[in-house]
């Protein structure tokens, strides 16, 4: 129980701190909204076509919207102090590394479910379903472990942010090829006895990581 | 005194394999002459599946122990893992361009070695844009694991696509010819010799190296 009420120390801080600066959500919410704009004209998105390019476009937005975020998270921890802060705090390691990946789910999550309402609107396709939801909550559950494990230690080197993407997307890529399949089933009418192989990618990947990251994440932040 | 014993056996041992592949080896009907790269690209392979193993294992002994020792070989094993990484990219592409006529196809296994060949090179990104040696080996030692874990998963979701790889021949009885076993028996005895010569010779590097920064500091 006292493992819990860490974690939930470090998310309120989070949201509390995003409430006050809005610096983070409402940045990647419009970097979302732009790469879908720009996907618009790179891909044929008119009638029929536009359930073969929405999922594509989906998961190559959150991905890059999702690093941009996980990134945030940390760089204005460390600008701050904040990180020091925490690693002299008495709080285990475990706690601050389920406290931070929870905080960015939570800013996560209400960004994608906007941009899914946007796709809906201007691809004219079913984006708003229970399945596709499931997924992309599934999805990014193993996306923000990974993530906080791979931006701790990006912040900490000399190219910063630029080391996130390229150390990350390689590892998350069998998570992102599962959703991207999951949410063209989902798109197109398939039953969840079809996107069932699946989301058990997504699934086995979200209990591997989480696991593995938790366990490292010690290594990560050690000074 | 043994690294030599090594050299030598590893180019006696490369010698044979050349020779096995090129006039022992039985040509495979409508294939021609081009299949015969199967022999350094399957041995290929295994080394580079090792080598991202021993860095995988090298990397928690490194983590458990906090020797630099183990990040040297963690660390070498990987660089080898890369270089034969690349290397299984350019055979397959050259034999895949005579047999399917196209360089590339997103099949199982060549688009997971090309997600592990770009897990690797994040690898030595990363550790080119740390500083401070005990960090570097630290986030090393994390990139190690985590890369390794992911390669079942990387192939289990792309499994799911289907493929045109050829399937692996030694477990389904595809190799029956004697000659065929024993060349592709010493192509892989010559390649894992070669990844220990190879090793050997790159943390001997290593530790000269690390003599050298220490006396340039003092």
């Amino acid at each position: 129980m006292k493992f819990w009420r860490k974690v939930f120390a470090i998310v309120r801080k989070d949201i509390v701190s995003e409430f006050r600066s809005r610096e983070l959500m409402i940045a990647v919410l419009v970097f979302a909204l732009l790469s879908v704009l720009i996907f618009n004209f790179a891909f044929d998105t008119s009638g029929g076509e536009a359930v073969k390019a929405a999922p594509g476009i989906i998961w190559v937005t959150f991905a890059f919207a999702g690093t941009l975020g996980l990134n945030r998270a940390f760089i204005t921890e460390r600008e701050s102090g904040c990180m020091e802060a925490l690693l002299m705090s008495p709080i285990d390691r475990e706690s601050i590394f389920v406290g931070k990946a929870a905080g960015s789910l939570i800013f996560m999550l209400p960004v994608e479910i906007l941009v899914l309402f946007a796709i809906q609107v201007l691809f004219n396709v079913p984006a708003i379903t229970w399945q596709i939801i499931l997924v992309t909550l599934l999805t990014t559950i193993g996306f923000t472990a990974v993530g906080t494990l791979f931006a701790a230690m990006a912040v900490n080197t000399r190219a910063r942010e630029l080391v996130l993407p390229i150390l990350f997307l390689p590892v998350i890529s069998p998570l992102i090829i599962a959703a991207v399949k999951a949410t063209g089933l989902a798109l197109t009418g398939g039953s969840w006895g079809d996107m069932l192989q699946w989301l058990e990618i997504i699934i086995g990947f979200d209990v591997v990581f989480i696991t593995a990251s938790y366990l490292v994440f010690d290594f990560v932040v050690e000074e | 005194m043994r690294k030599r014993f090594l050299i030598i056996v590893g180019a006696a041992l490369v010698i044979a394999a050349l020779l096995l592949t090129f006039l022992v080896a039985p040509p495979i009907e409508g294939q021609g002459a081009s299949y015969r790269i199967f022999y350094f690209h399957v041995p290929i392979a295994w080394v580079a599946f090792f080598a991202f193993l021993m860095t995988f294992i090298w990397s928690i002994t490194y983590l458990v122990k906090r020797n630099m020792k183990w990040d040297f070989y963690a660390s070498a094993s990987a660089e080898i893992g890369l270089v034969f990484t690349t290397l299984i990219l350019i055979t397959g592409s050259i034999w895949a361009k005579s047999a399917w006529g196209t360089w590339w196809t997103w099949d199982l296994r060549l688009t997971t070695s090309l997600v592990l060949w770009l897990i690797y090179l994040a690898y030595f990104l990363l550790r080119g844009y740390v500083s401070d040696e005990e960090r570097r080996a630290r986030f090393g030692a994390v990139v190690g694991i985590i890369g390794f874990i992911d390669v079942p998963v990387v192939a289990l979701a792309i499994s799911l696509v289907p493929t045109t790889h050829p399937p692996p021949l030694i477990f389904e009885g595809g190799l029956t010819d004697w000659r065929e076993i024993i060349t592709l028996v010493v192509g892989i005895t010559a390649f894992t010799v070669l990844y220990f010569v190879l090793l050997g010779q790159r943390v001997a590097l290593k530790y000269t190296e690390d003599v050298i920064k220490k006396l340039k500091a003092e």
